[in-house]
């Protein structure tokens, strides 16, 4: 089943074009990976299918709705979590999944919380002020956030960017068991290949707001005669024109 | 009330400034009373109408406060892209404000009654249409205000903090407005406040006829909300297309 559903979506600014005619889709249960060098348009993208972007053209689709139209009814089920979007800093951590709780309209929140803190080795943290956490525990919080209504489609934008490799083993864990237990969606860019691999069914490539090539991570290097995704990342970010010659 | 819950200490900065304000211009009434034989109050002339004004500057500050508040923290994006409409975040904001605001006029109204012996209360049930005009207004100048950040970024903050101070000269907070040039008093009869101080002055001298006067003020500031909340509107839509509402996050701290 699909479940997110994109068409021709371009985004310009001032003859300036970050998303240059995107199509792509993700079903359920899947884990799309979106990689590209920083500017490739990942986060233009991420922010449309957010809602907090309007594209200057082109089509999303989420659950079957048009985003447009319906963004406050696809917005309840579906979450995001990004290295820049901070929570409330002077809130403490159980604050802050209360009022996003309240926000995502989550029934049972006490509940949902105090298995999101376990979840999340947070209860010790719950009493502390989000401003006074290191930036692992930050991005911990931020996940359970992320997952905090249950969503079908999860977005993250560089979510294990400051985590240890222990903890981001453990959050990728968590959302792995997540999406195949809820048989939800995720969009995640990241810059860690390993990672990419490790956790993603698919891949796509951007390169000036185009997706250049796509398929499955633990594959695709080789088919482009490639080491690893690291040195099919770098070929990306220096010489793109030159995978089509490789094909 | 997260937010004081888990600061106690912001509770200061919400009524500290209140506090000083009443009790300076308390003590400035208390000794311009005893000035060459003064034959009326002006513990009753000037700090009623003090007290009146506060409340609307405070509406309209802490709107804009609880907004450059979710700048300040990089949580703007969180917001929007949660299933929170963009009027039920203005209305959260105002809200808020309200409650801060009601919250510093009991306390303005408790200090000037026990330590200057002035009744806020006065001038009868008139006071209710009074806060009613100043409240619409102040919320339409809190959303104006928050507009004008949302649409030039968190560096135009500045301009939301002199405006009540602006404001007060053509309103009559402290003088009736023919003591303005002409050409000045034009502005005045334009802003919903006028009409209120002008009312305010009315009453205490015997003259109870301020029924046009009300519903001049409480028009026109029905006007400046309906057009401020078009506009922040509008910022919010260009917003979206721009792309700094998730630059606000990101870059433009």
């Amino acid at each position: 089943m699909v479940l997110v559903e994109v068409k021709n979506l371009i985004k310009q600014y001032s003859g300036f074009t970050a998303v240059n005619n995107l199509s792509f889709d993700i079903q359920e249960g899947e884990i799309v990976g979106l990689l590209g060098p920083n500017g490739a348009g990942k986060t233009t993208t991420i922010n449309m299918v957010l809602g907090v972007l309007e594209p200057t053209s082109g089509q999303i689709n989420i659950f079957g709705k048009d985003l447009k139209h319906h963004k406050t009814e696809i917005l309840e089920q579906a979450n995001f979590a990004a290295v820049y979007a901070h929570l409330p800093a002077n809130l403490r951590v159980e604050q802050n999944l209360k009022v996003f709780g309240h926000l995502y309209g989550v029934k049972n929140l006490k509940t949902r919380i105090k298995e999101l803190l376990k979840e999340f080795d947070l209860e010790k943290f719950k009493n502390h002020k989000t401003g006074s956490l290191s930036s692992g525990e930050l991005s911990r919080v931020n996940l359970a956030k992320a997952i905090i209504n249950n969503p079908k489609l999860i977005l993250l934008d560089e979510p294990t960017a400051s985590l240890d490799p222990s903890v981001s083993k453990h959050i990728r864990d968590i959302i792995k068991t997540y999406v195949a237990k809820n048989k939800a969606a995720v969009l995640w860019t990241s810059h860690n290949m390993r990672e990419i691999e490790e956790v993603c069914n698919r891949v796509m490539f951007l390169s000036h707001g185009k997706i250049i090539l796509q398929g499955n991570p633990k594959t695709l290097a080789k088919e482009y005669g490639k080491k690893d995704l690291d040195e099919l990342f770098i070929t990306v970010a220096r010489e793109p024109l030159t995978l089509n010659n490789e094909i | 009330m997260f937010l004081i819950k888990s600061n106690p200490i912001r509770l200061l900065s919400v009524f500290l400034w209140l506090i000083i304000e009443i009790f300076q211009w308390g003590l400035i009434t208390k000794y311009l009373g005893t000035l060459g034989g003064a034959v009326f109050s002006f513990t009753t002339v000037v700090l009623g109408a003090i007290i009146l004004w506060l409340f609307m500057g405070r509406i309209q500050t802490n709107i804009m406060v609880s907004f450059l508040e979710d700048i300040w923290t990089s949580n703007f994006i969180n917001f929007f892209a949660s299933p929170l409409t963009v009027k039920e975040y203005l209305l959260g904001l105002v809200l808020t404000s309200v409650a801060m605001s009601t919250a510093g006029l009991v306390i303005m109204v408790l200090i000037a009654g026990l330590l200057f012996g002035y009744n806020f209360f006065i001038i009868g049930l008139y006071i209710l249409p009074f806060l009613l005009i100043l409240f619409i207004f102040g919320v339409a100048m809190g959303i104006f205000i928050t507009a004008i950040v949302f649409k030039l970024g968190p560096t135009a903050e500045w301009l939301g903090w002199p405006i009540p101070a602006v404001m007060s000269i053509f309103v009559g907070v402290f003088y009736p407005i023919s003591m303005l040039p002409q050409y000045l008093q034009t502005v005045s009869w334009i802003l919903p406040p006028t009409y209120v101080f002008d009312s305010v002055r009315m009453i205490l001298s015997g003259n109870f006829n301020v029924g046009i006067n009300l519903l001049y003020g409480l028009i026109l500031s029905i006007i400046f909300l309906i057009i401020t909340y078009f506009f922040f509107l509008k910022v919010y839509k260009k917003n979206l297309k721009t792309g700094a509402l998730s630059r606000f996050s990101s870059e433009s701290i």
